[in-house]
């Protein structure tokens, strides 16, 4: 059954944000269906889709799968956004590790205590200028050319740009010091899928917000705060 | 000693542990390299992208992340599956057996008003979410392997997460199987055998003691 592939997720970023990055940046058209209520959840669970009981999930060429990372990585292999080689590859895991690791600061935030969520706010500006960011920006201008891996647009370079965004949304000036980023970040931006994608109307998603947070804790029953890195 | 990969971290299981499983399954020999804790982030200065380790040193690279290291591995010693949909399989299997790796490796660390309640959702995720679905798979297919009926990182990073679980409760297995004899049929691999031998570079459980310290450098 060869069709469009089908997400199933919250109506939210949370981590299947990702991966409607990299369809779109591949020009995939994709369908999605949210959850909304705790009954539909369980009856994903009790027909046996959710292999380890947990969304993201999306149906993909016959197989329906989990797993954020496992998904991810398909798409960007079918796609040809992973790489020519295992050298290649080995250096788009490694920084679409730091991208996720930094991404991870930032999607536990909605769920904080008010508290937190201040001290969290300082954590990602920190790690993000003194730990993530100096590292891309050497990468760029250590080889001087637009794309992060092999001279050739790559999973690396979706993962970073989202990365870029989501933490300009939380200190607007953050590049600031970071001229390679600067000019990367206007680059991505402006190859034709990815632009529709940044455009209004597109799949992409706000923010997160209360509404997003209710929905979670009430389709999943997760009523406690997590805690921050 | 040049040649083979070369191991940054400190003397411990950790986020090194999956890695030297999966080298050790391929039959790759290491060169060692122990560091002391405290000398982490200045000895390698430069050398560590993120600052942080497992760094592995393999075929002039230095790598970092240990997902990156664990896929880069797998492929180049062939224990990733033949095609796109047998990677994707294992990579589904691998990441939630990461997940459970992600609670067995953080026991140690809970505070103690805290373990009580951790070990119960150890025992709860491992026996209800994860255990079944890799005894279905086993009993679906009906083959020796997870996935394409030979021997891939699933299995190796499954039979890892098995005995760290029984380390944590010995008698979790009892209602799986086809776990017990996949346990008994993986370690029995020669390269498998070999690593779960004393002597090996697998490296014990952590200790209570041993937390305070960890704590002051990895946090």
């Amino acid at each position: 059954m060869a069709g469009k592939p089908k997400l199933y997720y919250f109506d939210g970023r949370g981590k299947m944000e990702s991966i409607r990055w990299l369809l779109a940046a591949a020009g995939v058209e994709f369908e999605e269906e949210f959850l909304e209520t705790r009954e539909q959840y369980e009856k994903l669970l009790q027909g046996g889709s959710l292999l380890f009981q947990q969304v993201p999930m999306v149906e993909i060429d016959g197989m329906k799968m989990v797993q954020t990372r496992a998904i991810l990585s398909y798409i960007a292999a079918k796609y040809n956004l992973y790489g020519k080689d295992l050298m290649e590859r080995a250096l788009i895991d490694m920084y679409v590790g730091g991208t996720d690791d930094l991404m991870g600061f930032i999607l536990i935030f909605p769920f904080l205590s008010a508290e937190d969520k201040e001290k969290q706010h300082a954590v990602i500006v920190q790690k993000a200028t003194s730990r993530y960011f100096p590292a891309y920006e050497k990468v760029l201008k250590d080889h001087g050319q637009d794309f992060l891996v092999g001279n050739s647009f790559s999973w690396a370079d979706v993962h970073l740009l989202e990365a870029i965004l989501m933490v300009e949304e939380k200190k607007s000036d953050v590049l600031l010091g970071f001229p390679q980023l600067q000019a990367f970040k206007a680059r991505i931006s402006s190859i034709p899928t990815i632009k529709k994608f940044l455009e209004p109307g597109s799949q992409r998603k706000p923010v997160p917000d209360d509404k997003y947070v209710e929905t979670v804790r009430r389709v999943l029953h997760m009523y406690h705060d997590m805690k921050a890195n | 000693m040049s040649g083979k990969p070369k191991l940054h971290y400190f003397n411990g299981r950790g986020r090194m542990e999956s890695i030297r499983w999966l080298l050790a399954a391929a039959g790759v020999e290491v060169c060692l390299y122990r560091m002391s804790p405290c000398l982490v982030p200045f000895s390698l200065d430069g050398s560590l992208l993120f600052q942080q380790v497992p760094m592995v040193e393999i075929d002039g690279m230095k790598m970092v992340q240990s997902r990156a290291i664990s896929n880069y591995i797998a492929a180049k010693y062939n224990l990733y599956g033949k095609d796109l949909k047998e990677r994707a399989l294992i990579d589904m299997y691998v990441e939630a057996v990461i997940d459970l790796n992600e609670l067995l490796m953080t026991h140690t660390f809970q505070p103690a008003d805290k373990k009580e309640q951790h070990f119960a959702t150890i025992v709860d995720k491992a026996t209800n979410r994860y255990f079944p679905v890799y005894e279905k798979v086993l009993k679906d297919h009906g083959q020796d392997f997870l996935v394409g009926n030979r021997l891939s990182r699933a299995d190796v990073q499954l039979l890892e997460t098995l005995l760290m679980a029984e380390e944590c409760k010995p008698d979790i297995l009892v209602k799986f199987p086809l776990l017990q004899s996949f346990k008994a049929r993986i370690s029995n691999i020669p390269t498998i055998k070999k690593f779960l031998q004393p002597g090996s570079q697998r490296k014990p459980p952590l200790q209570e003691k041993d937390v305070p310290k960890l704590m002051k450098i990895f946090h």
